[in-house]
This record gives structure tokens, C-alpha cells and sequence, in this order.
């Protein structure tokens, strides 16, 4: 019997659709439970997603690659899916035109200070250029950074990690620093969580109201296309 | 719904292609979605189906993430040993960035005349 079962498990450890499924029903529970427990952020489900899988994973020895064969049919969908931002972006575009001005250069000031900082920071503290890639676009949104990081010779999925610990540390500290320091312009706290946290930043500015939400949602898309095209060229420069 | 999810693939490839062909250090899908911005900006407007299929696929945007997130346990190592520069790099980098852009425009939108 027991032979049996463990012929099985040899069979279908290998097989695709195994890590398939398991990839979507723990995202699923993780979901569920995020959701039941109040949406708070640290509970994000991915990150619980990622820690469980790569938890089981370790148990079961079942090496990464392996497992990369059956999830990889979810990991395609990210391509079309970073094409579709246009979509939301286009509708967002006409909140651009009401402050052409402070808008654009807050956007790319932020922008910038999200790149250089986190580089100047790594780099101080002894980070490794790999490392120092991976970190720099930790405030765009995870398919946009991954993409940016992998063209980079960083390390993609490093990056989506630490991608999604800086939309929850910008989510459950932002509204604390944006009172601190008088920030309460629904535009601008709006813009701010969504340079520095993306999406993650986003879920938590609905709570600012509408206009928070909406000017987050807008900050999100440009800030992805702006470092898209800046840190390459910071990059280089910096490498000389 | 074939036909949105082909018009963001068509958008992708010639997003990928032209990375290839100019050697721009871009990711593929970014030079797509600006492409696709770019239609719907001179087509004044997103088609139906394409604005259904697109929200369709960012409504579950963040499982896309997972089968790349859970690659990091291929690089604990690395992790192990720049835990302080990422760590530190993260929080400072994330509260500064919030403190820039919040105050900027919050200045800069108090002297902009609203259009």
C-alpha cells in the first residue's frame, strides 16, 4: 500500500498540472483568509502565498525548476497582463491634464528619489550589484520591476519579493508619515502611496476617499513606464 | 474576448520585437502596453471587449506574481547575506519617496491653476 501511494507521489510530483493546481488553490485560501481577516496588509496573499509554497516545496523536496514546469502556464499570463495597464492608464490619462505641471514633476522627482535612494542606500550599506538592481525598482508595479530587473541582470524573482514588501511597508506606513508631515491634499497623498507602493499603495489610498485612490491608480501606471525607461539609463551610468 | 487577448499579445510580440531590433535594455511588455496607450489615445476611446478582457486579466493580476515570487527560495543565500543593505535600502527608500512626491504636489498644486 504504502509502495503504492509513494509510486504515485514520484508520478505526480512531476507532473505540471500538480504544481498548477497547487500554485492556485493556496493563492486562493490565501485570499480568503486576507480577505476574511480584514484586508490587513501584512497579510498580503501573495507574499502568505509565496511563504507557503516555498515552504512545502522545501519539505517535499521538489526542486524550484520542477515546480516552475506547471506554474509557468499562470507565469505567462504576466506579459498580455502588463499590456493591459494601458487600459486603466488611458482612463486615468484625464486626470493628468487638471495639473499638467505639478503633476508631472512630482511624479518624476518621485520616481527619481524611489530609484536613487535605493541604490545610494544599498550601495552604502554594502550591497551587491546584483542585489542593488534587484532593489532599485521596488516601487513599480511586481510584472513592470520583474521585467525590469531580468533586462538588468538582476534577479526577477527577487525582485517581485521585495517588490511586494515595499507596497506593504508603504501601505501600512504611509498614511502615519503623510500626517507627520502635514501632507493632506487628497491629490498628493494619493500620488505619493502610488509612486512608492503601486498597487499595494493603491488598495490602501481607497481608503483616503476618491480622488486619493484615483490620483494613486494614475501615479502607479506612470511611475511604471517612467522607470522603465530611467533606470536603465541611471544604471549604466552608474556602472560607467 | 480571442480578439482582445489577441490585439495584448500583438501588442506584446511587437513590444518584444522592437527591444530585440534596437537592443533597448526595456522589458518587452512595457514598450507593448505604450504601444497600446498609444492606439487608445488616437482612437479616443478602449473597445468594449478589450476593456472587459483587460480587467478580466488584471483582476487577478497578483497570482501572475507567484510562480516568479516563490523563485526566491533559490536565492536565500543571497538574502542571508544582504539582508541589511536590502532591508535598510527598502524602508528608507519607500518613506523618502512618499515624503517627496506627497509634499511636491502638494506644494506645486497649491500655485498650479487647476485646468
Amino acid at each position: 500500500m504504502n509502495d503504492g501511494v509513494a509510486a504515485l507521489w514520484v508520478y505526480m510530483s512531476a507532473s505540471p498540472l500538480l504544481h498548477l493546481t497547487l500554485t492556485v488553490s493556496v493563492f486562493v485560501s490565501a485570499r480568503w483568509l486576507y480577505r476574511r481577516l480584514g484586508r490587513r496588509a501584512w497579510l498580503n496573499p501573495v507574499l502568505l502565498t509565496v511563504l507557503v509554497l516555498v515552504g512545502i516545496l522545501t519539505v517535499t523536496e521538489i526542486p524550484y525548476q520542477r515546480y516552475f514546469e506547471g506554474a509557468q502556464f499562470v507565469h505567462f499570463l504576466l506579459g498580455p497582463a502588463t499590456v493591459a495597464l494601458a487600459v486603466p492608464l488611458y482612463r486615468q490619462l484625464s486626470l493628468l491634464k487638471r495639473y499638467p505641471m505639478a503633476l508631472t514633476v512630482s511624479l518624476l522627482c518621485g520616481s527619481l528619489t524611489a530609484v536613487a535612494s535605493a541604490l545610494i542606500i544599498a550601495k552604502l550599506a554594502g550591497a551587491s550589484n546584483q542585489a542593488m538592481i534587484s532593489i532599485a525598482p521596488k516601487s513599480v508595479t511586481t510584472p513592470v520591476a520583474m521585467g525590469i530587473s531580468e533586462r538588468l541582470g538582476g534577479l526577477p524573482s527577487l525582485t517581485a519579493v521585495l517588490v511586494i514588501l515595499t507596497g506593504i511597508l508603504g501601505a501600512s506606513l504611509g498614511p502615519w508619515l503623510l500626517e507627520k508631515l502635514r501632507i493632506s491634499e487628497p491629490m498628493a497623498k494619493g500620488l505619493a502611496m502610488g509612486v512608492a507602493s503601486h498597487g499595494i499603495g493603491t488598495g490602501r489610498a481607497v481608503y483616503m476617499g476618491e480622488v486619493a485612490a484615483a490620483f494613486s491608480g494614475l501615479a502607479m501606471g506612470l511611475n511604471g513606464l517612467a522607470t522603465a525607461v530611467l533606470l536603465p539609463l541611471i544604471w549604466r551610468w552608474w556602472l560607467g | 474576448m480571442l480578439e482582445s487577448l489577441t490585439v495584448l499579445l500583438l501588442c506584446q510580440l511587437a513590444g518584444e520585437f522592437i527591444v530585440l531590433l534596437l537592443g533597448w535594455p526595456v522589458p518587452g511588455p512595457v514598450i507593448g502596453m505604450a504601444l497600446l496607450f498609444s492606439v487608445l489615445v488616437i482612437k479616443g476611446g478602449v473597445p468594449k471587449p478589450l476593456a472587459d478582457t483587460a480587467s478580466g486579466l488584471l483582476a487577478h493580476l497578483s497570482l501572475l506574481f507567484v510562480p516568479a515570487g516563490v523563485g526566491v527560495m533559490t536565492h536565500l543565500t543571497l538574502l542571508g547575506s544582504q539582508w541589511l543593505p536590502v532591508t535598510s535600502s527598502l524602508i528608507v527608500s519607500t518613506l523618502l519617496t512618499i515624503a517627496v512626491t506627497g509634499w511636491l504636489m502638494q506644494r506645486l498644486s497649491r500655485t498650479e491653476k487647476p485646468q
